[in-house]
């Protein structure tokens, strides 16, 4: 089998081959090895996709996993097939960096859950992919490492936070990565990339050993070329876990369905979808709204029941959202102290200026930003008028929603305003990256699941994704929902151009300049 | 909402950072204006209700106290940025 045949096959057709001996993990590890490597030698010209690549380690674990196979093990269906790690989960073994200067070295003495369920399920693990410094950001921009490039046009952005594991994936230097999303953070690269991916409901996947942002709305997901891939990959990564007290433990996901397109013959008949008519209105680009609509109707010629509806609240939700996520975000990175591990500065003089000097020399601008704006909404005098009003919108936002879900299976929106935009182009003003988070974030505050995936080219040829958001843990109906839809059409099957020649672009930090 | 140079260096403080005057100027101006923004939440009237912390009811679950990680102090202290024998190591921090 020819290289470029392995690295376009999804997940499940890949495990496929490797049960059917058509080709063996280490095989396929290398190629994917080959294509990593090749594009993180190319520096400023690559993508840019990882922060680490563990080529020792993956062949060794593809070997153990080939052994394991052989031997009658029945793993996963996606065992031995090659996988690519968001670099804010830990991996016991390596360093896992969070993209930021103040963890460059770190090196976890353990193993986030989901890395041990991997590993089960016979996963290989390539590396770890770049990523928004600690997830704050929506173009990995802000990275310590330099900014990852879009492989559909190099010189755009790839989204972010997770802008690696979508771009190894869209690149061809893994068939599915994992990713978390706290406010679109694996949703909008997933759209900008044309990828598939699933923001799983609060508590359904163990936060356990992934580097906290905001706790009461990071989430680990999966981020695929299509949905049964994601689902494949949910039902690995999902699951209770003692370690983790918010992981939900009475609700297992199901998702048979999804994966294996039962019911499907059906189409979508009698699916109710509810679309918020004021989500497209103004602040939507054109390209975005035109194929967001067409997708309604094509989900209608499927067999569902689209209905327009009137979403209220929604322009408070990026306000609330950033009160909630920078409060969390202050708390959890005060441990980032120069003391235990991390970053410390060489100029420190006595104590205090241990943790004045690690902090302020180890965070990049982003992160420093969200922790002021955590340290003022909590900080006495200020706390009930952001704060607390914050939260209470919440409590408001999830009514709607829970409305909403009362007349509507899922409601049916655009992951992101516009397509993937040039890197530089936005960083400079962080109010108007927040604003563009306003289809996404919603989701995290109520906690709901939510699926991204491509409905098509917009400007340029440049992928437009939509998502479909859903019932706490209902992931299923999403999921087969997106399956039945990528039956009938091929957006999701577009891939980026080959480049041999690239445009070089700036791969340092975009933020350090501002 | 206005931060001005007092309220910029206690928000500095309170996290931990300290700012160059430049940095001091441009977090004044960004700050203020996501603070300005984030003031939209003041049309809703949110008058009795109820604070969401969290995205479901949950209630605590606890499980028994047993030690179930190994020791991995070497590697622990393989992270610090200074350790002697089996310690992290820091200024002094009480006086004389």
């Amino acid at each position: 089998m020819d290289a470029n045949d392995i690295r376009g096959m999804t997940a499940l057709e890949l495990g496929k081959a490797i049960r059917d001996r058509t080709i063996s993990s280490p095989e396929a590890t290398r190629v994917f090895l080959d294509a990593s490597l090749a594009d993180a030698n190319r520096g400023a010209d690559g993508v840019n996709a990882y922060i680490s690549i563990d080529e020792e380690g993956a062949m060794a674990a593809a070997a153990d996993v080939q052994r394991r196979i052989d031997a009658g093990d029945v793993l996963s269906p996606i065992a031995g097939v090659p996988t690519a790690v968001k670099d804010n989960i830990c991996v016991n073994g390596g360093v896992t960096t969070a993209a930021s200067k103040m963890l460059e070295h770190f090196s976890p003495p353990y193993n986030a859950t989901v890395i041990d369920k991997l590993k089960e399920a016979g996963a290989v693990i390539l590396g770890k992919t770049n990523m928004d410094e600690f997830a704050m950001g929506g173009s990995t921009e802000t990275s310590y490492f330099g900014v990852t490039a879009n492989p559909w046009d190099r010189t755009r952005v790839s989204g972010g936070s997770s802008g690696g594991s979508a771009a190894a994936v869209a690149a061809g230097f893994a068939p599915y990565a994992i990713g978390s999303d706290t406010g679109g953070s694996i949703r909008q690269p997933c759209a900008f990339c044309n990828l598939t991916g699933v923001k799983p409901t609060y508590g359904s996947v163990s936060r356990f050993g992934l580097m906290a942002y905001a706790s009461s709305l990071d989430q680990i997901g999966s981020i695929a070329r299509d949905a049964r891939d994601c689902a494949v990959a949910l039902s690995v990564l999902s699951g209770p876990d003692e370690k983790d007290s918010t992981s939900v433990i009475d609700k297992p996901l199901r998702l048979c369905g999804a994966i294996h397109g039962e019911g499907a013959a059906e189409g979508l008949k009698g699916l109710k979808i509810g679309l918020p008519q004021n989500c497209l209105e103004e602040g939507l680009a054109d390209d975005v709204r035109a194929r967001v609509s067409e997708a309604s109707d094509t989900l209608r010629a499927l067999g569902a029941e689209v209905e327009s509806f009137t979403l209220p609240l929604i322009e408070y939700a990026v306000p609330a959202y950033y009160i909630i996520a920078c409060a969390e975000a202050g708390s959890n990175l005060s441990r980032y102290d120069g003391v235990k591990y991390g970053f410390r500065s060489d100029a420190a003089r006595d104590m205090d200026d241990i943790f004045y000097r690690s902090r302020s020399e180890g965070f990049g601008t982003e992160v420093k930003r969200r922790i002021m704006l955590g340290s003022f909404v909590l900080s006495s005098g200020y706390f009930d008028a952001y704060y607390k009003k914050a939260l209470q919108v919440r409590g408001m936002i999830k009514e709607t929603f829970d409305e909403a879900f009362q007349r509507y299976d899922m409601v049916l929106s655009p992951v992101s305003p516009t397509v993937s935009y040039a890197i530089g182009g936005q960083i400079a003003d962080p109010l108007a990256m927040y604003l563009a988070d306003i289809y996404t974030v919603s989701v995290n505050l109520i906690g709901a699941p939510a699926v991204a995936l491509p409905c098509g080219a917009g400007e340029g040829g440049l992928p437009v994704g939509m998502q479909f958001i859903g019932k706490a843990f209902d992931e299923e109906t999403l999921l087969t929902a997106a399956t039945v839809y990528q039956d009938a059409t091929d957006h999701h099957r577009r891939r980026p151009p080959l480049k041999t020649s690239i445009k070089t672009t700036q791969r340092k930090r975009e933020t350090d300049a501002i | 909402m206005k931060i001005d140079d007092r309220l910029i260096e206690y928000i500095a403080e309170l996290s931990k950072l300290k700012l160059t005057p430049d940095e001091k100027e441009r977090r004044k101006a960004d700050l203020n204006d996501i603070l300005g923004y984030m003031d939209k939440l003041n049309e809703l009237d949110t008058t009795g209700r109820p604070e969401m912390t969290h995205p479901f009811e949950a209630n605590n679950r606890f499980r028994e106290d047993r030690v179930t990680n190994g020791d991995r102090r070497a590697e622990m202290l393989d992270n610090a940025p200074a350790a002697e024998g089996d310690y992290f190591k820091v200024f002094k921090t009480v006086e004389d």
